[in-house]
C-alpha cells in the first residue's frame, strides 16, 4: 500500500504548497488594491485613530492632530481653516481630499518610504505616527491672496494662483467662497454627514477649489497665448505693425466684433505692443485667424492646455483649446472667448512660462515629506514639462507685458520701483450671467519671482477692460509686493 | 537485527517547551496588545496549559514510548496560540458589550476534556488493531451520529447548518466525532476486502474500472455525502467524508480507477447541488467576484471582511490587539486564521499552514511505516481528516476555493472539534509507537531441538 501512500503525500504537499501561493497572493500582492477599496473600513479607522502627521506652511502647522479623550485618540484641526481649505482639503471618517487625500500615505504613516520608522515603531512598541507634509505655499503671499478675496464686495466667487515662475512652486492658491475643513473632521459622525449635504446642496459650491477645478472662458488674458503664437511663428516682433480698427469680419459670416470701448485701439496700423496695451479685440481675431487652428492649438498645449499638469491635488480640470473649431471660432479663440475655458491655474503657468523664458514649470504644493523624527524623506524637485515659447518670444512678450501695465489697461498693478508684466481679462459669456475678470502679471519683469493669475466672478464687474483690471489688479499686486518684499 | 527506531522523548519535551512558549507567549502579547498589560491570570493560565502539555507527554512516555515525537508538540503549539486568539477576540466582545465573551474559558475546558480523552485513549488503547474488531459498530455509530442532528428533540439548526445536538444545555457537533468512527470502520472493512476490490474489474481505456457490485460501498458513502450537503446544507463536511473515502479507498486497492469513478461521481454530484441548491450556487458566486457581494444579504460580507483583514495585516500583520478582527462575524472559529492573517501576518498563516502540513507528513509517514494493513489505512484517513479540512477551511477564507463551513483542527473555537482532534492525535500516536517498536524478537527455545516449529516464545521487547 505504500505506492498509494506516496501519491497521496505528494497530492497533499500540492494542496499545502497551494495554500501557501494563495495566502501570499492574497496578503501581499493583492493587499493594496484591498487597501484602496472605499469599503474597507479598518484602512480609515486605524488612520483616523492615529497621530496624523502635520500639513506645515512655513514653520507652522496648519492642519495637525491634537488627543482627543474619546475612543478615536487623535482630533485633525486645522487653525487657518478657510484661508487653506482649497489645499489641505479635508480629513473626514467617511473621505479626504486636497493635500490630506494625496498624500495620506505619508500623513497617515503607512508610506513605504516610512520603512524604517515603523520598523522601529513596531519594536519600541510605541503607536505609529505619520509624517509631516511641507507646503511651498509662502504664508505672505497666501495672506494677501485670501485677504484680497475676501475683501471683494458681495458674494463674490473668485480664485488666485501664484506660481514661482522658475520652479512651479505654487506660493498661493485661495478660492472663494470655501468651507471649514474643522467640520468634516468632527468624530460626531451624523453632523459630519449633515455638514456635507448642506455643503453640497449650496448653490455657490463652496466645495470645489476655482483655482484648479473651475474653467472658464479666459478672455484677454488668452491674447498672451495669441501673441506668443505669433512671435513664435517668426512673422511678428514686439514692433511689428498689425492690423487695428473699429471691427473685424469674422469669415464665412456677417457678423462684426468690435473692440471694448468701441474705439479704433488708436489706428488703422498699430504696434502689436501697442495692440496689448489697448487690449485691441481686432488685433487678436486677425491674429488668430492668420495662423489657424493648428497653430493655436499647438502654442495652446504647449502652455498646458487639453491636459492636466499638477499631481499633489485632485481635481484639476482640463483647460480646453478644442482642436476642431472652424474658422470664425478659431478667430474669436483669439482673444479668449468661444469654446476656449482654462483654469487660474493654468492662466497662471501661462504667464509664469513667459517669466521664465518659456520655459512651463510642473506646478507643485507639497515641498517635503518628512518622517515623524523630522528627517527628510523627500523633496520635489522641479520638472520642466515644456518649452512653449523661445526665450526671444519671452522677451519680447515680457516687453508688452511692461508697457500693459505701465501705459495700458493693466495700470492698476503698478508697484513703486518695481517693473511689473501684465495683462487684463474680461469674458463675456453667454448673455445673463455677469462676465468674469481676469488678471495675469509677473514681477518683477527683469527677474520674475513670482506669476499670478486672479479670477473673480462676480455681479459687480463692470463688462470692461479697466473695470476686470480693477477688480483684480490690486490682488495681484498685493500679492507680488508680498513676495518680493518680504 | 536491522534498524530500530529511537524513542526520542527528549526531543519531545524539547519541542514542547517551545510550544508553550508559543502559546504562553502569545497570551502575554495578548493582554499587552490589548490591555496594555501581562494578564492577571498569567501564572495561572500559563500553570494550566503547562500542566496538560505535561501530563500529555508523561503518558506517551509511559504508554507509548516509540510514539512519534513531533505530533504532540505541534497541536500543543496550535491550540495554545488558537487558546490566545479567541482570549484576544473575547477582550474586544466583552469591550463592545457582547453578551457571549468566555469563548476561551470555555475553549480550555474543551481543551482539558480534550487531553483528557487523549490520555485515555492511549492508556485503554494499547494496541490499534483491537479497534479492527470494532468495525461494523464505529460504522454504525458514525452513521447515527451523522443522523442525529436530525432527530426532533436534540438535533439543531444554528446559523442555517443542521449539524448540531443539544444535550443537557451543551450544543456538540456529532459530525466531528463521526468522521474518526468512519476512518475505524472504513479501515477495517478496506483491510478485509481490498482484494476484491483491487483485482476483479475490466480494464478500460488503460484504467482498470471496478467490478459493478463492488460499487455497493462507494455508492453507500457517495449517498451519505450527497445526503450531508443536501439535508444539512454543509458542503464542508461532505466534502471531506467522500474526500476521505476516496483517499482510504485508493490506498487499500492501489487503483486509480476508483479515484476515476469517485471524482466523477462526486463532480456530478456537485454540479447537481450547484443547479438545485441555491445555498451552493451563492456560495461560488462569492468565491468568484467577492467583492461584487458585499452588500447582499445574504452576501459575501463575511469573507469580505476576512480578505480586508488579511490583506491589511500584510506580511508581518498589525499586533495582536491591534486590528479589527472582530468585524468577522465568526472570527473566533471559522474565521480564526483570518484574524492570525490580521493581527500577525502572512508569516504566521505560512507557520501554521506548514504546522498543519507536518501533522499530515507525519500521519502519511506513520501510514508508510506501519507495519499492518488496518494501521496503514487509519493513518492515512486521520492524516486525510487533517489535510483536507485545513485545506477547505483555510483555502475558503483565504478566497482559494469557495467557502464551507468547518473548524480549523485545534485553532478554531468549538469544544466536538477540539475533543475529536485530540483523539485523532492519540491514535495516531498509538499507531506510530505500535510501528516504530522494535519488532518482536522470535527466539526458538532450543535450538538444538528438533521439532523447534512446536513452540516459540515470544518476547515484546
Amino acid at each position: 500500500m505504500n505506492k498509494p501512500i506516496r501519491v497521496v503525500s505528494v497530492f497533499c504537499l500540492v494542496l499545502f504548497m497551494a495554500l501557501l501561493v494563495n495566502a501570499t497572493y492574497l496578503m501581499y500582492v493583492r493587499a493594496d488594491s484591498l487597501s484602496d477599496d472605499p469599503r474597507n473600513r479598518r484602512i480609515i479607522t486605524a488612520t483616523f485613530s492615529r497621530e496624523r502627521g502635520a500639513i506645515l506652511v512655513g514653520k507652522e502647522a496648519i492642519a495637525r492632530s491634537v488627543p482627543s479623550n474619546d475612543k478615536y485618540k487623535f482630533q485633525r484641526t486645522y487653525s487657518e481653516p478657510f484661508k487653506y481649505a482649497p489645499i489641505t482639503g479635508y480629513f473626514s471618517w467617511f473621505n479626504q481630499t486636497g493635500v490630506e487625500r494625496s498624500q495620506n500615505s505619508v500623513l497617515a504613516g503607512d508610506d513605504s518610504r516610512l520603512f524604517v520608522t515603523r520598523l522601529v515603531d513596531l519594536l519600541s512598541n510605541t503607536d505609529p505616527k505619520g509624517g509631516n507634509v511641507q507646503l511651498t505655499v509662502d504664508r505672505a503671499a497666501q495672506d494677501a491672496a485670501w485677504n484680497g478675496l475676501e475683501a471683494l464686495s458681495g458674494n463674490a466667487q473668485g480664485a488666485v494662483v501664484a506660481l514661482e515662475p522658475s520652479t512651479g512652486r505654487m506660493l498661493a492658491m485661495a478660492s472663494t467662497p470655501t468651507f471649514d475643513p474643522n467640520g468634516f473632521a468632527s468624530h460626531d459622525f451624523s453632523a459630519v454627514k449633515q455638514f456635507g449635504d448642506k455643503l453640497n446642496a449650496d448653490e455657490s459650491e463652496p466645495l470645489i477649489n476655482r483655482a484648479i477645478g473651475t474653467t472658464l472662458p479666459p478672455g484677454s488674458t488668452f491674447k498672451l497665448v495669441t501673441a506668443a503664437a505669433a512671435i513664435e511663428s517668426g512673422d511678428y516682433d514686439a514692433d511689428s505693425m498689425v492690423p487695428g480698427g473699429f471691427r473685424f469680419q469674422l469669415p464665412q459670416s456677417e457678423t462684426t466684433i468690435g473692440n471694448y470701448d468701441d474705439g479704433n485701439c488708436g489706428g488703422r496700423r498699430i504696434t502689436l505692443t501697442q495692440a496689448l496695451q489697448v487690449s485691441c479685440n481686432v488685433t487678436f481675431l486677425t491674429l488668430a485667424n492668420e495662423l489657424g487652428n493648428d497653430a493655436m492649438a499647438e502654442q495652446a498645449e504647449k502652455f498646458g492646455f487639453n491636459d492636466t499638469s499638477l499631481e499633489d491635488l485632485g481635481g484639476q480640470a482640463k483647460s480646453l483649446y478644442p482642436r476642431d473649431m472652424d474658422a470664425p471660432q478659431t478667430a474669436m479663440s483669439g482673444i479668449g472667448q468661444s469654446s476656449v475655458t482654462a483654469t487660474p491655474l493654468q492662466m497662471a503657468m501661462v504667464a509664469a512660462a513667459i517669466a521664465n523664458d518659456g520655459d512651463v514649470m510642473r506646478p507643485y504644493v507639497v515641498d517635503e515629506v518628512r518622517a515623524p523624527n523630522l528627517s527628510v524623506l523627500d523633496r520635489t524637485d522641479p520638472q520642466s514639462i515644456s518649452k512653449a515659447i523661445s526665450s526671444t518670444t519671452a522677451d519680447e512678450l515680457t516687453k508688452m507685458l511692461v508697457a500693459t501695465v505701465d501705459l495700458g489697461t493693466a495700470s492698476p498693478a503698478q508697484i513703486p520701483g518695481v517693473e511689473v508684466a501684465g495683462k487684463t481679462g474680461t469674458a463675456q459669456s453667454s448673455g445673463d450671467r455677469p462676465p468674469y475678470a481676469w488678471f495675469v502679471s509677473f514681477a518683477p519683469a527683469n527677474d520674475p519671482q513670482v506669476a499670478v493669475a486672479v479670477l473673480v466672478q462676480s455681479s459687480d464687474t463692470s463688462p470692461d477692460e479697466i473695470g476686470g483690471g480693477a477688480l483684480g489688479g490690486p490682488i495681484a499686486k498685493s500679492i507680488m509686493e508680498a513676495v518680493i518684499s518680504p | 537485527m536491522g534498524f530500530v527506531h529511537r524513542r526520542r522523548r527528549g526531543a519531545e519535551l524539547f519541542l514542547l517547551v517551545l510550544a508553550l512558549a508559543v502559546g504562553i507567549g502569545a497570551y502575554a502579547a495578548v493582554g499587552l496588545g490589548v490591555e496594555g498589560a501581562i494578564p492577571a491570570d498569567m501564572v495561572g493560565y500559563g500553570g494550566w496549559l503547562t500542566g496538560l502539555i505535561i501530563a500529555a507527554h508523561i503518558t506517551v512516555r509511559l504508554v507509548a514510548p516509540y510514539a512519534d515525537p513531533v505530533l504532540l508538540p505541534l497541536v500543543a503549539a496550535l491550540n495554545g496560540l488558537g487558546l490566545a486568539v479567541i482570549h484576544r477576540l473575547d477582550l474586544t466582545y466583552e469591550a463592545l458589550g457582547e453578551e457571549q465573551h468566555t469563548f476561551a474559558r470555555q475553549q480550555l475546558t474543551w481543551m482539558t476534556l480534550g487531553v483528557v480523552l487523549f490520555i485515555g485513549a492511549l492508556v485503554l488503547l494499547r494496541d490499534h488493531r483491537v479497534l479492527q474488531r470494532l468495525t461494523y459498530t464505529a460504522g454504525l455509530v458514525g452513521i447515527a451520529l451523522l443522523i442525529l442532528p436530525f432527530l426532533p428533540v436534540v438535533g439543531r439548526e444554528i446559523n442555517g447548518a443542521r449539524i448540531w445536538i443539544n444535550v443537557a444545555g451543551f450544543s456538540f457537533q456529532p459530525g466531528e466525532v463521526a468522521k474518526v468512527m468512519l476512518v475505524i470502520a472504513f479501515s477495517g472493512y478496506l483491510v478485509l476486502h481490498r482484494d476484491a476490490l483491487a483485482l476483479a474489474g475490466r480494464r478500460v481505456l488503460f484504467v482498470d474500472l471496478p467490478r459493478g457490485r463492488d460499487l455497493g460501498p462507494i455508492l453507500a458513502m457517495f449517498g451519505v455525502s450527497m445526503m450531508i450537503l443536501v439535508l444539512q446544507n454543509d458542503l464542508g463536511s461532505s466534502l471531506l467524508f467522500f474526500g476521505l473515502f476516496l483517499a482510504m479507498l485508493y490506498v487499500a486497492t492501489e487503483r486509480p480507477g476508483w479515484l476515476v469513478v469517485g471524482g466523477l461521481m462526486f463532480g456530478a454530484g456537485a454540479l447537481a447541488a450547484y443547479t438545485f441548491v441555491g445555498n451552493v450556487q451563492n456560495r461560488f458566486n462569492f468565491w468568484l467576484h467577492p467583492l461584487d457581494y458585499y452588500d447582499d444579504s445574504p452576501g459575501s460580507y463575511q469573507l469580505v471582511e476576512a480578505l480586508f483583514g488579511q490583506s491589511w495585516g500584510g506580511l508581518i500583520g498589525r499586533g495582536l490587539g491591534n486590528g479589527f478582527p472582530e468585524r468577522v462575524p465568526f472570527a473566533y472559529s471559522d474565521f480564526i486564521v483570518s484574524t492570525i492573517g490580521e493581527e500577525l501576518g502572512l508569516t504566521a498563516v505560512m507557520a501554521i499552514i506548514v504546522c498543519y502540513g507536518l501533522i499530515v507528513e507525519r500521519a502519511l509517514r506513520i501510514a508508510l511505516i506501519s507495519r499492518d494493513g488496518f494501521g496503514k489505512l487509519m493513518a492515512v484517513g486521520l492524516g486525510s481528516i487533517v489535510a483536507l479540512q485545513v485545506f477547505v477551511v483555510i483555502g475558503g477564507v483565504t478566497g482559494l476555493i469557495p467557502l464551507t463551513g468547518l473548524t480549523t483542527p485545534f485553532l478554531s473555537y468549538g469544544g466536538s472539534s477540539l475533543v475529536a482532534n485530540w483523539v485523532i492525535i492519540a491514535l495516531l500516536l498509538r499507531i506510530s509507537d505500535q510501528a516504530r517498536r522494535p519488532a518482536p524478537r522470535l527466539d526458538p527455545v532450543d535450538e538444538t531441538s528438533d521439532d523447534s516449529e512446536s513452540t516459540q516464545v515470544v518476547k515484546l521487547r
